[in-house]
């Protein structure tokens, strides 16, 4: 047989007897699932189409519409599953690479699973973070190794202190959850809208992602990371003077090894114009900088930005946990970065192929516990600060990241399920009928701003009450006290090499 | 963003029942909505009557149906002295007034959702993109 | 010597007296004030800190040494002998006492750093030198202890009440111008002789209450700066934070405080500019040094005794002065069992600490 679809995944359940035929879900379906019949007077759906982003789901004033899996069934196999079969025979039909969206959904360990938070129990007081203060605030960037005060008139009843010891500059966070790097154009501009204006609302950062700096965003500046990506889309003077913080992007968990990719049908005007790039045409970002092909030459370019904003602001560098990165990002701080971004396997992306996304990296969990006691054996975990990334969930993710030894967290996946997204992998088609992850304007306009904003600063004020929750249970108050304190943590169901490389003790075990 | 959720509540807020099944599939005539989405490309929005200050309908209407509610100062219709002459449909700026489509020969209006707390079509925009506030 | 490598975490009772003109006194007095505080410990440790006891070799370093079993005494000195000058050693007097069970051998050594041995390590202070040679004997020879490690002064504990302890040690024969000492209440079910406080290194010496939350953090803190932990105590760590911000980067206790017990951010927005400034950077750098959890400790070098709380006040602390001494206790009643009539009494306030300081003497 020439022609031979996969057998598509959701189906769509319609319930009659609330179908009102208002046609809301025919207007609004993006892939053109629904449509309607004006003799039968119905709506009828074509399931083979259905991404499964469940909008119309919701939008559905009586609630009339299921999205089901397909009952229809292979017969069992361990080895040759449902998902495998379907890519061979997509493969077969087109020829090309297979493409998808969002963060690796292999059902590897999580090793958040398997960890588990301590509390005070009669030996240490909790504390409560409704009655006394809990401290989140967190600075980015590179701390000195000593401090050195000068006592001036000490024979005096107060004598007077002077600090002789610079400062670099820092990033000043009050919560430890910044927002991912998510490019303009890999999403709407309503949706960076959204992340901007909820950063600066919160006092945390966001990251434009390898897209450049849209005009419309250089106000929100003193929240802004800006990333210098492989393809150096939109990057130019204004644009670095522009940041808080440069962020140097070497790689992502969703793809390590291979460079960013917006298909040519997600190139608009806007996004052509901020992009510096023709419009329609597809943006490959090759893989490595190819003026960075080495350590010394990371630490050029490290240089030469710092010299180019006047050593003002932090620069770090962006990398995705792969085997080896301890010693890379031992190299990486020795080379002058202020802080590193580590993204796992489980990192998001707009598009990549689905062999790289599945197979390419290793989990965030024992890269920063592997990074962080590395740093600390050498002696210079103060010279930059870790960001975690790559499928952070939920505050306790957050909160057993920072004990593993992160300073901090990204979170990308996470903040865009906030705005709507619900992960349906179709991102690279450009028609996500959320209006985050496309640039045509009928779906746009469907992210409202305002209420995005609203939906992002309500989950990072609850993540955030939620640390201090857990924080208070442990008996502290401020989170510098949780950064690395791998005591505070157990396994549970983790075999003696991943506790090893955890650096935690199993359950069960006291001090 | 065009979905038009809005004249499906307008409809069942002006319904017998105020139930959406009921109101779509068991009365009979079928209820009417008081506004209507216009859209051009991907530029949409909702339509209703604007209870303009200096309302020309109110001018227009030859028997005096047309009031302004001294509560909520919309423009209101009294039906039974309404005699379906038109002339405010034919005078308003907006388009915004209608036929009454029920059987009954008289206008069909927005009426700022008489007896709710907030007018349906506000309350209801999955995207927030109706307003309603007070302007001096 | 029943070694239990469980960390310790403390109950217990403090005191500290200082009499800052340098003039020294008996351990008679320190003794009546713990055993005061009798209910807050449990027997299973006590020990006391005393500067000023050696005047005859006050150049020399003094080791107090526990040890297991004849052979850890054999492999210990030979160390010893391999590093420094042995100028003097003789086992450490003690009296028989009944509560006092199972005890290791105690010896005490006057040290001098051998010159070639100097010369091959010569980036490191004779401090640090020292240092060395302690965590070596502590990690690596099997059954021996260090217990203090300073000139001038020791460290006498053991496993059971601290007044039984410091009869054990005679310590009334003794004459010193600084005493600290602690009653342990431990909630492992096993104390150990090395693990009853204070715990000494150089002429550090830390006696403390509470329990550390940021353990994990400050000890791995301290691991970036070379000091491995291997004793999993509180107090450990406590010392060699003491060591490496004093000592090393030569910050003054008033700053040491700012770090260990720092005030929060929004504390800092009421102070002028200036301190903002400083306190804002000794939290940026130092983060990892705040110790969070309760604790309240008295910390002395030959020089000073100090007294510091944590920043939220869990645990208890009183002070107090007459004429030239200094008391810091964790009741009032231990100080007054000593000193009736203090000139004036104080409670410290959370991260406030009480500094005592040796007078300047000529010669």
């Amino acid at each position: 047989m020439a022609k031979r679809s996969p057998p598509t995944e959701f189906i769509i359940e319609r319930d009659d007897e609330k179908c009102i035929a208002c046609q809301v879900c025919v207007r609004m379906c993006s892939n053109d699932v629904h449509s309607y019949d004006t003799e039968t007077d119905a709506v009828f759906s074509d399931s083979a189409k259905c991404v499964g982003c469940h909008f119309c789901e919701t939008i559905c004033p009586t609630g009339a519409i299921t999205i089901g899996r397909n009952p229809s069934e292979f017969k069992l196999n361990a080895n040759w599953n449902a998902q495998v079969i379907k890519n061979i025979i997509k493969q077969a039909e087109t020829g090309g690479v297979l493409l998808t969206g969002m963060g690796c959904d292999r059902p590897y360990p999580i090793y958040w699973d398997h960890i588990v938070l301590n509390a005070s129990q009669v030996t240490n007081p909790s504390i409560d973070p409704l009655r006394e203060p809990m401290e989140l605030c967190t600075y980015i960037g590179r701390k000195p190794d000593k401090i050195e005060i000068q006592i001036t008139n000490s024979k005096s009843q107060i004598p007077n202190y002077r600090l002789q010891t610079l400062i670099p500059p820092q990033l000043k966070l009050e919560t430890p959850i910044l927002f991912s790097a998510m490019s303009y154009g890999s999403i709407s501009l309503n949706a960076c809208r959204s992340l901007a204006r909820a950063a600066a609302e919160i006092g945390t950062f966001y990251n434009t992602g390898e897209g450049g700096l849209h005009k419309e965003l250089y106000r929100y500046s003193p929240n802004t990371i800006v990333q210098v990506a492989s393809g150096r889309f939109g990057v130019h003077k204004e644009y670095l003077e522009a940041g808080a913080a440069i962020e140097i992007k070497i790689g992502q968990g969703a793809k390590p090894g291979i460079g960013g990719h917006l298909p040519g049908e997600k190139v608009s005007e806007e996004i052509s114009s901020t992009r510096m790039i023709p419009q329609g045409t597809d943006a490959l970002s090759p893989a490595p900088h190819h003026d960075i092909y080495s350590i010394e030459d990371l630490k050029q370019l490290i240089y030469a930005l710092k010299e180019a904003t006047r050593y003002k602001k932090p620069v770090g560098v962006k990398i995705a946990a792969v085997h080896n990165v301890a010693p890379i990002v031992s190299g990486i701080v020795r080379a002058g970065a202020d802080f590193v971004a580590i993204d796992g396997i489980r990192g998001g992306t707009g598009a990549a192929p689905t062999v790289v996304r599945d197979s390419v990296g290793i989990p965030i969990e024992l890269a920063i516990a592997v990074v962080d006691q590395r740093l600390r054996e050498e002696g210079i975990r103060n010279q930059a600060s870790i960001i975690a990334a790559g499928g952070l969930r939920n505050s306790a993710d957050v909160i057993k990241a920072i004990a593993l030894g992160a300073d901090a967290v990204y979170i990308g996946t996470a903040a865009l399920v906030a705005m709507g997204c619900s992960l349906c992998q179709s991102c690279y088609t450009g028609k996500c009928n959320w209006g985050i992850a496309t640039q045509d304007p009928y779906l746009t306009k469907r992210l409202n701003p305002d209420i995005a904003t609203q939906r992002l600063v309500n989950l990072l004020h609850a993540w955030s009450l939620e640390i201090k929750e857990m924080l208070g249970g442990m008996g502290i108050n401020a989170i510098e006290s949780l950064r690395g304190n791998r005591e505070q943590l157990r396994g549970v169901g983790l075999s003696d090499i991943d506790l090893k490389l955890l650096g935690i003790k199993p359950a069960g075990e006291a001090w | 963003m065009g979905c038009r959720l809005c004249e499906v509540y307008c409809l069942v807020q002006h319904s017998r029942t105020k139930n959406i099944i009921k109101a779509y599939k068991g009365e009979y005539p079928k209820p009417q909505p008081r506004l209507i989405v216009e859209e051009k490309g991907h530029i949409s929005f909702a339509l209703q009557c604007r209870h303009c200050e200096d309302a020309p309908c109110l001018e227009a209407c030859i028997t005096g149906a047309m009031y302004r509610d001294k509560n909520t100062a919309a423009i209101l219709c009294e039906e039974n002295k309404c005699v379906g002459c038109w002339m405010c449909i034919m005078v308003c700026p907006f388009g915004v007034i209608g036929r009454n489509r029920e059987g009954k020969k008289v206008i069909s209006k927005c009426d700022l959702c008489i007896g709710a707390e907030t007018p349906v079509c506000v309350k209801n925009c999955p995207n927030e993109a109706i307003i309603h506030e007070e302007r001096k | 010597m029943n070694y239990f490598l469980g960390k310790d975490i403390s109950g217990c009772g403090l005191v500290g007296v200082m009499d800052q003109s340098g003039r020294r006194f008996s351990g008679r007095d320190i003794i009546t004030s713990i055993a005061c505080m009798r209910e807050r410990a449990n027997g299973l440790g006590g020990g006391f800190a005393a500067y000023g006891i050696y005047p005859e070799f006050r150049i020399y370093w003094c080791f107090h040494m526990m040890f297991e079993s004849k052979s850890a005494m054999v492999q210990t000195e030979e160390f010893l002998r391999d590093n420094y000058k042995l100028v003097k050693d003789e086992i450490i007097p003690t009296k028989e006492d009944k509560y006092v069970r199972y005890r290791p051998l105690l010896w005490r050594y006057f040290l001098q750093p051998k010159e070639e041995k100097m010369k091959l390590h010569y980036d490191l202070t004779e401090e640090d030198f020292v240092v060395k040679t302690v965590m070596e004997i502590n990690t690596q020879i099997e059954g021996a202890f260090v217990a203090s490690s300073g000139k001038n002064m020791g460290v006498f504990k053991g496993v059971g009440y601290p007044e039984d302890i410091g009869r054990f040690y005679r310590l009334e024969e003794y004459e010193a111008y600084i005493w600290t000492a602690h009653g342990r209440f431990p909630t492992n079910t096993v104390g150990w002789w090395g693990g009853a406080h204070p715990f000494g290194l150089l002429d550090w010496s830390v006696v403390h209450n509470g329990e550390v939350s940021s353990y994990g953090i400050n000890r791995r803190f301290l691991l970036n700066y070379g000091y491995s932990c291997a004793f999993f105590t509180d107090t450990e760590v406590m010392t060699y934070l003491f060591d490496l911000l004093v000592r090393k980067h030569k910050l003054s206790f008033e700053i040491v405080a700012d770090i260990l017990a720092a005030p929060f951010w929004d504390g800092m927005e009421r102070e002028s500019p200036e301190k903002r400034e400083i306190l804002k950077a000794l939290r940026i750098t130092y983060g990892s040094a705040l110790v969070n959890g309760p604790f309240s400790i008295i910390v002395a070098n030959s020089e000073s005794m100090i007294g510091l709380n944590d920043r939220i006040k869990l645990r208890p602390l009183m002070a107090a002065t007459f004429e030239n001494k200094l008391y810091i206790a964790s009741e009032e009643s231990a100080i007054r069992e000593i000193c009736p009539t203090p000139d004036k009494v104080w409670m410290p306030k959370a991260g406030e600490p009480v500094i005592g300081r040796l007078k300047k003497q000529n010669g």
